[in-house]
């Protein structure tokens, strides 16, 4: 099958799908290539690279007339939607959740459309997740800008002509994105502050050498996939409450929250580009999808009036070619190595595949999108320990030992009670009164010690040999006795219970001072 | 003070007991938990000082004094290595004197006593006395094998079950004669043949149960102060007691879990008996020296250190502190491993991290980390053995075949720091250091890990 890749046509889109690179590999998966002249040129790649790697260069008429599979970075126009030929493979960027009508349009098209956005977060499909290379290479660039528009070092320098502080940037949100954002930031030497709703990337933020600003607040941003999803009202007061304290110390803020499917989150209103130092930068990379600052203008850089510069760019990595391709280009070839199983030169489309399934939303013109929820979740959660056996063995395994328990249970109790009984029958009641004291005490233990967690073994230990120094009071109820030995035997046992007393408490004490959270 | 109000005391320090061992649920409620119990304790021992039954003697001052005195020397001085040890000798304090309390009741009986309540008290003293002493000399000799005093290995001696038998039933004969009025020295040569019970109890166990011993000898402690609580008609005794005996009887089922252990099995003597293990090991064991485990830290990114007994000994957890905190500054992804019977005491690793400053939310328990063996880079294991070994998932004839693991052969590569070629206090062969990613370091762990500082700044 050929594989074409026509010159994109937006004139803010410098990437290219195609790079002689990703031919080469291509064309030794039994694929023939072509591309449409200068194509690649603002990727720094020449017509003469392309036909040294073994591409064909023909012009913009042939190219979607003469491809079975067509390669591109950006959402097909109109005018190009006419040029697309029947039963032709289209990979590109679709966003088919906010791109409905188009959709519709390549249905009616019979084509069969993957789409490079869709592509499930999970591991194995790493190498072809474009919406992370992308995401990098716009972090990166995010404070590149920022740094340009910004009048001072990053870093912190004491030099003969005076001291230099160090700048403060806050990243929001630390997807991919704000990760590559936090790594450049600090590589400039800034001093860097991060914030996520999802507290399990705190270890992430803190490994690119961030400091995770924590929320004190009980909830899990978490959704499916994992991305975000919305958060609670009294969850975003404290964290607008959160943000005004940081506003006025921020130099640079980087905004990248995003919830697939949905506007971006409004999260540094007018209010905190108030109180911004006059000289701040914003750099808001969820413009494109309204943006978390409102303040901002898509594919705009414009100064407010106490001199805080936002900007909107949406073309960040276009902005970085010759990268952005290179990376993208890759992508595309992983997903067609995918797709051609057999090395021959011939796409399947396998619907039984998580990743293809999940990309694909056109298959010979019907609409395969929404995808069904991939079978691997993204990021394992702490429960799902026991995948491997099915939910129904598990509650099976459930029942038939609640049912075990439970009838040991009541072997126990029963036994129990029979020597309840017999011992009701011989003994005294002022026996009885202190062995009912005795069993609830056993009971009360029981419960309480289940809960004590494992690294405290050591201190409950010491703290429970402290307590059963109580001995003491026995012994010196004894103490004073007329016969002699009693009372030396009693004065002894009060001395050694007070050893063990003090000694356990003491050491208890200071074993706990020694636990410490990093 | 009158009795009422002495009971509404007690009542007070029961509860303040009870919420002193479930604060330590989580560490940091712990830390008021202890003020709890340390409040309950005054309360009790001076209402009982001003209650009603007390008669006051003179030497009763001095004796708490010199007591908290010694408790608080040996506290301060003790090395957080020595907190086994500790533990255990503190325990034979509570059961010597329980052993005490009881002849003293049995020479004073309380008067006003019908036929029926003279039995059961009695009863009631000879279970105080025998548990006390059992609980005495069996802390005694935990004492002396945790600071190796006396050789770590167990003593086997032959017929010891028959002996231990014997023994018991000699115990139930004088007790019944002591029930009988055969007069005091029933209880006291009972009191002697306990004793060496519990000698030869905690004798016959290896070095490796002894986790399982010490906490075993908590609960003890715990029911002889019950008992005690029962022959003296205290309630409060018998509250605490029990609590004490439940919870060492839980973490010794705990322990006993952890292992996959028979709770019988481990009190009536150790695994001597097998110890020769079916399988031929292949393979021979490489030594590494300082360079090789240094670059090999220098180049890996995710490194757990699986802390042992020889840790403990060799005194290196600051040194390993240290080498975290460095490690983590390259911004490497160090954890530890705590294999729950690591050490000679429950949580005995937990407390030695904790006392070099390792942050403890990277100390994970075995359940926790096993899953992230296959994609670790590199695993320290500094003196621990049989936790990790892999005959025990291998090797069903394996004397601990069954006991869950930590599965470190499966990470890219293994450095075991070792002090020589011996096998672990189990006295089993371990596979793990014939494998091909193992590698040992011979030497004092502290020592070996001082010269790897010098390598990684």
């Amino acid at each position: 099958m050929i594989i074409g890749c026509p010159k994109e046509l937006s004139k803010d889109e410098k990437r290219v799908a195609l790079t002689p690179l990703s031919a080469k590999e291509l064309i030794k998966l039994g694929f023939k290539c072509q591309i449409e002249t200068k194509a690649g040129l603002e990727s720094n790649y020449s017509d003469q690279d392309y036909k040294d790697a073994g591409v064909k260069v023909i012009s913009s008429k042939d190219i979607w007339s003469k491809s079975d599979i067509i390669v591109k970075v950006r959402a097909p126009s109109n005018l190009e939607l006419k040029l697309l030929k029947p039963k032709t493979t289209l990979i590109s960027f679709i966003w088919p959740a906010q791109n409905k009508k188009l959709l519709e349009d390549l249905k009616k098209k019979n084509v069969s459309v993957i789409s490079m956005d869709m592509i499930p977060r999970i591991s194995r499909a790493q190498k072809m997740d474009a919406l992370s290379s992308m995401a990098n290479i716009a972090g990166y660039r995010a404070v590149i800008e920022a740094s340009n528009n910004f009048g001072r070092f990053f870093t912190g320098q004491i030099t003969a002509a005076g001291k230099v502080a160090p700048a403060k940037v806050l990243v929001i949100g630390a997807g991919v994105a704000g990760l590559a954002a936090i790594g450049t930031a600090q590589s400039l030497g800034a001093i860097v502050r991060a914030f996520d709703v999802r507290p399990e990337v705190a270890e992430q933020i803190e490994s690119m050498g961030a400091d995770f600003l924590l929320l004190d607040f009980d909830e899990d941003g978490s959704g499916e996939g994992g991305y975000a999803k919305p958060a609670s009202k009294e969850f975003i007061k404290k964290e607008m409450q959160l943000f005004r304290e940081q506003a006025p110390e921020i130099d640079i803020v980087i905004t990248t929250a995003l919830i697939p499917g949905k506007p971006a989150p409004l999260l540094w209103p007018k209010e905190m580009v108030k109180l911004m130092k006059p000289g701040s930068v914003v750099v808001d990379l969820a413009a494109e999808q309204g943006g978390n600052c409102d303040l901002t203008k898509p594919n705009k850089l414009y100064k407010t009036s106490n001199n805080v510069t936002i900007i909107g760019y949406t073309d960040l990595p276009s902005r970085m070619a010759t990268q952005s391709s290179n990376l993208y280009s890759t992508n595309i070839r992983h997903m067609l190595s995918d797709l051609t199983p057999d090395k021959n030169g011939k796409i399947s489309i396998n619907m039984d595949d998580d990743v293809i399934r999940g990309s694909t939303v056109v298959l010979n013109g019907k609409i395969t999108f929404p995808p069904p929820p991939p079978k691997v979740q993204a990021i394992a959660k702490h429960e799902s320990k026991n995948t491997s056996k099915t939910q129904e063995e598990i509650e099976k395994e459930e029942i038939l030992k609640q049912k075990k328990a439970g009838f040991q249970q009541l072997v126990l109790l029963i036994v129990g009670s029979l020597l309840m009984l017999l011992i009701g029958f011989y003994a005294p009641p002022s026996f009885m009164q202190h062995f009912i004291v005795f069993v609830l005490s056993c009971f009360v233990g029981f419960q309480v010690i289940w809960n004590v967690s494992h690294s405290l073994h050591t201190p409950l230990m010491a703290v429970t040999n402290a307590i059963s120094g109580i001995i003491i009071v026995g012994a010196l109820l004894q103490i004073g006795s007329s016969n002699y030995i009693v009372n030396i035997l009693a004065i002894i046992s009060v001395m050694i219970a007070t050893i063990n007393i003090v000694g356990g408490f003491l050491v208890t004490k200071r074993m706990l001072s020694m636990f410490k959270k990093s | 003070m009158t009795q009422e109000l002495l009971t509404a005391l007690y009542i007070a320090a029961s509860v303040l007991f009870i919420l002193s061992l479930g604060g330590l649920s989580d560490q940091e409620k712990a830390k008021k938990a202890v003020w709890y119990g340390i409040i309950g304790m005054i309360i009790a021992i001076f209402g009982t000082i001003l209650g009603p039954d007390m008669k006051l003697d003179k030497l009763l001052i001095p004796a708490l004094v010199v007591g908290s005195i010694i408790g608080l020397v040996v506290a301060l001085k003790v090395q957080m290595t020595g907190m086994p040890q500790l533990v255990a000798a503190l325990h034979s304090f509570v059961g010597l004197a329980a052993v005490f309390i009881g002849i003293n009741s049995s020479i004073e009986p309380p008067q006003n006593l019908s036929n029926v309540e003279i039995i059961i008290h009695e009863i009631e003293i000879f279970l105080g006395v025998f548990i006390g002493a059992i609980t005495f000399t069996g802390s005694v000799i935990a004492y002396g094998k945790l600071s190796e005093l006396i050789t770590g290995k167990a003593l086997v001696l032959p017929g010891r079950h028959v002996l231990n038998i014997l023994m018991t039933l000699a115990c139930l004969v004088l007790g019944y004669m002591f029930l009988h009025q055969y007069g005091l020295w029933t209880l006291i040569a009972m009191t002697i043949i306990a004793f060496i019970i519990g000698a030869h109890l905690v004798l016959a166990i290896g070095g490796a149960d002894m986790p399982v011993v010490v906490s075993m000898l908590n609960s003890y402690s715990g029911w002889a102060a019950a008992a005690t609580g029962f022959l003296l008609g205290n309630d409060l005794l018998i509250v605490t007691g029990a609590l004490v005996g439940s919870s060492g009887a839980i973490l010794s089922y705990i322990m006993c879990k952890a292992m996959n252990r028979n709770f019988i099995s481990v009190i009536l003597g150790g695994w001597g008996d097998n110890v020769s293990s079916s399988q031929e090991i292949e393979g021979e064991m490489v030594p590494a020296d300082i360079e090789t485990v240094s670059g090999a830290l220098n180049d890996a990114q995710n490194i757990v250190i699986v802390p042992g007994y020889g840790m403990a000994v060799a005194q290196a957890q600051s040194a390993v502190s240290e080498l975290t905190s460095r490690l983590r500054n390259k911004k490497k992804n160090v954890r530890f491993a705590i294999h729950p019977v690591a050490g000679r005491l429950p949580g005995h690793m937990n407390v030695l991290l904790a006392e070099a400053k390792v942050p403890y939310d990277i100390v994970l328990e075995m359940d926790e980390i096993n899953e992230d063996f296959p994609s670790t880079d590199a695993v320290l294991i500094l003196g621990a053995n049989d936790i990790v070994n892999p005959s025990a998932q291998d090797d069903p004839n394996s004397p601990i075949a069954g006991m869950p693991v930590l599965e470190v052969w499966k990470s890219s590569q293994v450095f075991i720091f070792k002090r020589g070629q011996g096998r672990g206090y189990s006295g089993i062969e371990n596979p793990l250091f014939f494998k091909e990613n193992s590698r040992m370091v011979y030497g004092d762990a502290k020592k070996s890990l001082d010269e790897i500082l010098q390598k990684i700044s």
